[in-house]
């Protein structure tokens, strides 16, 4: 299967074209003008993962930023989005503090990033 | 009471750094003026991350970035107040001192004395009105910022159906956080034949979530008499006029406008500070001391940063120089060399550069006018080449940085260029 | 029964209001969008205009004139802005001298005082940014300059304080004629009234046909206008005015009276009565008329463009008077000089309710009004007595104004205080500045939010409410 997808490593944008086989391993990437274009490739379709950053609101209404702890796959983002939204948290928090743990089975904890009063 | 060495306007992260390496530089009687109730500025509502890689050497978001700053100045001691806005700053005639005149609830009107000041007070976005698109003015037309404040701060829930004019990282940014919220961004429209942020946020921002850039694309009429019902938007020729056959009607309930931000630098016009009109900012030499003796700049305030990482380490030399002009009461003469701009640079910080003053490395930041591949980055001084530094991609959206050693300035003469050259 | 139903609550209507609160009678406005000052009032050229325009003998002449020397006193009074930095009249061709001399006679005539006729070079004298092609200019020293939200809120305000009432958000549907008075039935509570003013701005028509069977016809006048920033304000010091042609005063280019540059508007006869859609051939055109007059506008400075439609009637001149039912009483086409005639029209108005109800005076009359404290305007002693009272005025909320939280919450608590960002905005100016509220309207919408017990997203922008739901008809 050919995959097609942008470097991000550099402004520069290299359109990268990759040959995936059935086993999902990456086979080949043209298209890229230097070593970090293809490392990049290989990770962004084999393990293609995102921190996931937005507010969890706490019971005065007030919204709390929060991330992934660790990246999760791009297909869990939206779950991950639902389940941080469907909780309200009691102040105060401190950066850090674990607001869900092992949030949507992805075995990472959804942390905030700020403290608040 | 109201004297103080060094009085910083801004508790960003412009100000925080400028604050935390003028106080390891020997200074003690230093204060942090803050308009917001929080230390951080801007930062606390940039919840999303990336911060922090250069600085800390890992990805932080905007608030985390902050508090880690926020909490070394509260461990150094370093006096801040909040919800203080500075209403003018001014040299006396008679003496080098500043006058620093503050309002806040506490004080009241107050007039501060400083023997420096450093200006970090950030940018402000461009409005509509500045853009003149033409149409009428409803509800829900927004800069990207506003509803980045509005959602990520006040928890407001706006927007069902978006635009976004112009991709400026905040712009961007926004496509990807009111995805989450559950918001469908229609498109992202963008003046120029090429995008104004990074990369990486057109990937993970757009393109993960498949939202379109539509380049050389703007927004020519909006719809709406209450409250906004769409927008038409146009190709335009190579002379940025629309082409009126191209034009295509995006209903939407929120437009966002993301073209741009300028140097917020009311204040120091006002306190005689000279503006370069190209970066909207001061002029400022390598210590990023301003035209008016004691008083520096540094941040979005002096030039608009794409990485707040370069923010805190221009800072830190600005609060390093205020330190440096404190002890030693003057401002140092010597040799100094103009930085001048050639093809392809739009402006280079600093403009002047004093070699006495000047430590082992200097910084020269500059963005270009274009997009240029494959090219040299080339500083002549006469006929007498300083510095060539080849580059495969240079892009306006990413600053960059060059570093001159000492020796090269020495070697120059009162004037040195900075340029591209195209093989 | 009210004795008097005002119908609208512009200047004009607003003005009769206060006229009318001075005599012992029950009188309420009835206003369809949510706040005063939202219709033709709240966008046009906010000149006082000195009077030697209109034609002699006409209400607009008669009105202007009352109207412009009434003004500063008021201003006072109602502690409204006001500035008298006269005008000039251009004239870039010498075969266009004699409209000038016109233009002198008619200041004659109507009786305004301190016009004359300079040369071009003393012109440039006085105004030194004016182009190198004008070959002479009419000097009017009594023009003025005003803010009209201020004025109208004032007048509104005034009225309220002497007991007059205001059902805002309430449209008028129709009106029957009863034996004695009227019905008005509106989207609210149906009223009854003995009297009733007409000052519908662009609806005029609309409402005089609900009573009357004589024709009348408003048409919306559309003019497009660019706002530049405080750093512009002083290019000229006068309001620079072209000489008239048949579609209006052509392009003026003036200071405002809190210090921006304003330049416009365009004249434009369309259908629309709801569309306030600035265009980019208008903008174009304020552009390239406005640089006949004044060298260098430095149009890279504007901060918001917007349209304002004015309200002309069918006749040529204001329709003001009774109509052919006894007790409906019209201030119709009521467009430039409109805003300057508003006062005069406004008592004249209450003249007119005299000679079918009898007028008492009240024995207590308010004839004051005390506005928001412009904190910026303020002595640092007064700042800081002020902050010590309260402390919110300690608070900067919109920094390009330099407006305290202090300011927005006296508009948003005080008598018919304001419910939207707009109302805010023309209350206190917080939001009219260069960044045009990108940084204070996160805040002015929660202070609102809080007062109106509602969620922040509902937060209004807007008090208008656009009769035909917001579409469309083009």
């Amino acid at each position: 299967m050919i995959k097609e997808l942008t470097c991000i490593c550099c402004p520069m944008g290299c359109s990268l074209k990759t040959e995936v086989n059935e086993t999902g391993e990456v086979v080949s990437v043209t298209g890229n003008t230097c070593v970090r274009g293809e490392n990049y490739a290989k990770t962004e379709l084999t393990a293609s993962v995102r921190i996931v950053t937005t507010t969890v609101l706490a019971e005065s209404g007030k919204p709390v930023p929060v991330k992934t702890e660790e990246a999760v796959a791009k297909d869990k983002i939206s779950d991950v989005v639902k389940s941080i939204k469907s909780v309200k948290i009691k102040l105060p928090v401190k950066m850090g503090d674990v607001i869900i743990k092992n949030v949507s089975d992805t075995g990472v904890n959804v942390i905030s990033t700020r403290s608040v009063d | 009471m109201n004297d103080h060495s060094l009085i910083i306007i801004g508790g960003g992260p412009a100000g925080m750094a400028a604050a935390l390496a003028a106080k390891k530089a020997g200074i003690e009687d230093l204060l942090i003026l803050e308009r917001d109730s929080h230390l951080g500025g801007i930062l606390n509502q940039c919840i999303h991350n990336g911060f922090g890689l250069h600085t800390f050497k890992e990805e932080l978001t905007g608030p985390e970035y902050a508090e880690r700053y926020a909490n070394m100045v509260k461990q150094e001691q370093i006096p801040y107040e909040l919800d203080t806005m500075v209403l003018s700053v001014e040299k006396l005639k008679d003496s080098n001192k500043k006058a620093v005149t503050v309002i806040s609830s506490k004080r009241g009107v107050q007039t501060l004395y400083a023997e420096a000041v450093i200006l970090a007070m950030g940018c402000r976005e461009r409005p509509r009105g500045a853009l003149n698109i033409p149409g009428y003015r409803p509800q829900g037309v927004y800069t990207a910022g506003t509803a980045q404040k509005l959602i990520n701060l006040e928890g407001a829930k706006i927007g069902k159906e978006v635009v976004i004019l112009g991709s400026g990282d905040i712009g961007l940014i926004m496509a990807r956080r009111m995805t989450l919220e559950g918001a469908h961004v229609a498109a992202v429209a963008e003046l120029m034949p090429y995008s104004s942020g990074l990369k990486r946020n057109i990937v993970q921002c757009l393109d993960d979530y498949n939202i379109p850039l539509l380049l050389s694309h703007t927004v020519v009429d909006i719809k709406g008499k209450e409250k906004l019902e769409g927008v038409y938007i146009a190709k335009v020729d190579e002379k940025k006029q629309p082409i009126e056959e191209t034009k295509e009607y995006y209903p939407c309930d929120t437009l966002l406008l993301s073209c741009g931000l300028i140097p917020e630098n009311e204040l120091s016009l006002d306190g005689g500070v000279e503006i370069d009109p190209r970066t909207n900012g001061a002029y400022v030499d390598e210590s990023l001391e301003t035209s008016v003796e004691g008083v520096f700049s540094c941040g979005n305030v002096l030039h608009v940063h794409d990485l707040v990482d370069f923010v805190s380490e221009e800072s830190a030399r600005a609060g390093e120089s205020a330190a440096r002009y404190i002890l030693s009461g003057k401002r140092s003469q010597g040799k100094t060399i103009e930085v001048k701009t050639g093809y392809g640079v739009r402006y280079t910080v600093p403009c002047r550069i004093n070699v006495e003053n000047a430590g082992e490395l200097t910084h020269i930041r500059f963005r270009v006018s274009g997009v240029y591949k494959n090219v040299s980055i080339v500083i002549k001084s006469g006929d007498k080449e300083l510095l060539r530094k080849k580059s495969m991609i240079l892009v306006p959206s990413e600053m960059v940085d060059l570093l001159l050693k000492k020796s090269m300035l020495k070697e120059s003469g009162e004037e040195m260029t900075v340029f591209i050259e195209e093989a | 029964m009210y004795d008097v139903v005002i119908i609208g609550a512009g200047a004009v209507g607003c003005a009769a209001a206060m006229a009318l609160g001075r005599y012992d009678l029950n009188v309420c406005v009835l206003e369809k969008n949510s706040d005063v000052c939202e219709g033709t009032t709240k966008a046009n050229s906010a000149i006082v205009h000195a009077g030697f325009d209109a034609k002699p003998g006409s209400l607009k002449a008669k009105f202007n004139v009352l109207g412009s020397n009434m003004m500063k006193e008021l201003s006072e009074k109602l502690d409204f802005a006001y500035k008298q930095n006269g005008a000039m009249v251009l004239c870039f061709d010498e075969n266009d001298k004699p409209g000038l001399e016109e233009l002198k006679e008619k200041a004659d005539k109507n009786g305004v005082k301190g016009v004359s006729i300079i040369s071009g070079d003393e012109a440039r004298k006085l105004e030194p940014a004016l182009s190198d092609s004008v070959c002479a200019a009419l000097l009017a020293e009594t023009s003025a300059i005003v803010c009209p939200f201020e004025m109208t809120l004032a007048f509104a305000e005034n009225a309220f304080a002497n007991g007059v009432e205001f059902k805002l958000s309430t449209q008028v549907l129709s009106i029957d004629k009863l034996d004695e008075g009227f019905e008005i039935r509106t989207n609210n509570t149906n009223v009854k009234t003995r009297c009733i003013i007409n000052a519908a701005g662009l609806y005029a028509d609309k409402i005089h046909s609900m009573v009357s069977s004589k024709p009348m016809k408003i048409t919306p006048r559309r003019g497009e206008y660019m706002l530049m920033d405080k750093s512009a304000g002083t290019l000229v010091s006068r309001t620079i005015f072209q000489l008239p042609t048949k579609m209006g005063k052509g392009i003026l280019v003036t200071p405002t009276v809190h210090g921006n540059l304003l330049a416009g508007p365009t004249a434009e006869n369309i259908d629309d009565k709801e569309n306030v859609a600035t265009t980019k051939s208008g903008l174009d055109d304020v552009k390239s008329k406005g640089l006949l007059s004044v060298k260098n506008i430095p149009f890279n400075k504007v901060i918001t463009s917007f349209t304002g439609l004015r309200a002309v009637g069918d006749t040529g001149d204001f329709i003001i008077g009774h109509s052919d039912v006894r007790g409906f009483i019209d201030a119709a086409g009521i467009e430039s000089p409109g805003l300057t005639s508003a006062p005069a029209i406004g008592q004249y108005l209450a003249e007119l309710v005299g000679e079918i109800l009898p007028l008492q005076k009240k024995t207590s009359y308010i004839d004051t009004r005390k506005g928001i404290a412009h904190f910026n305007s303020l002595s640092a002693e007064e700042q800081n007595e002020l902050i010590k009272q309260q402390p919110a005025y300690g608070k900067i909320v919109c920094r390009c104004e330099t407006v305290t939280e202090g300011e927005i919450l006296d508009a948003i608590n005080r008598p018919l205080g304001a419910t939207t960002l707009d109302g805010v905005k023309r209350r206190t100016r917080a939001g009219m500045g260069r960044c045009q509220a990108g940084f204070c309207s996160p805040t002015t919408m929660a202070l609102l939010a809080q007062k109106l017990g509602i969620a922040i997203e509902e937060v209004r922008k807007t008090g208008r409410y656009a009769e035909n739901g917001g579409q469309d008809n083009e």
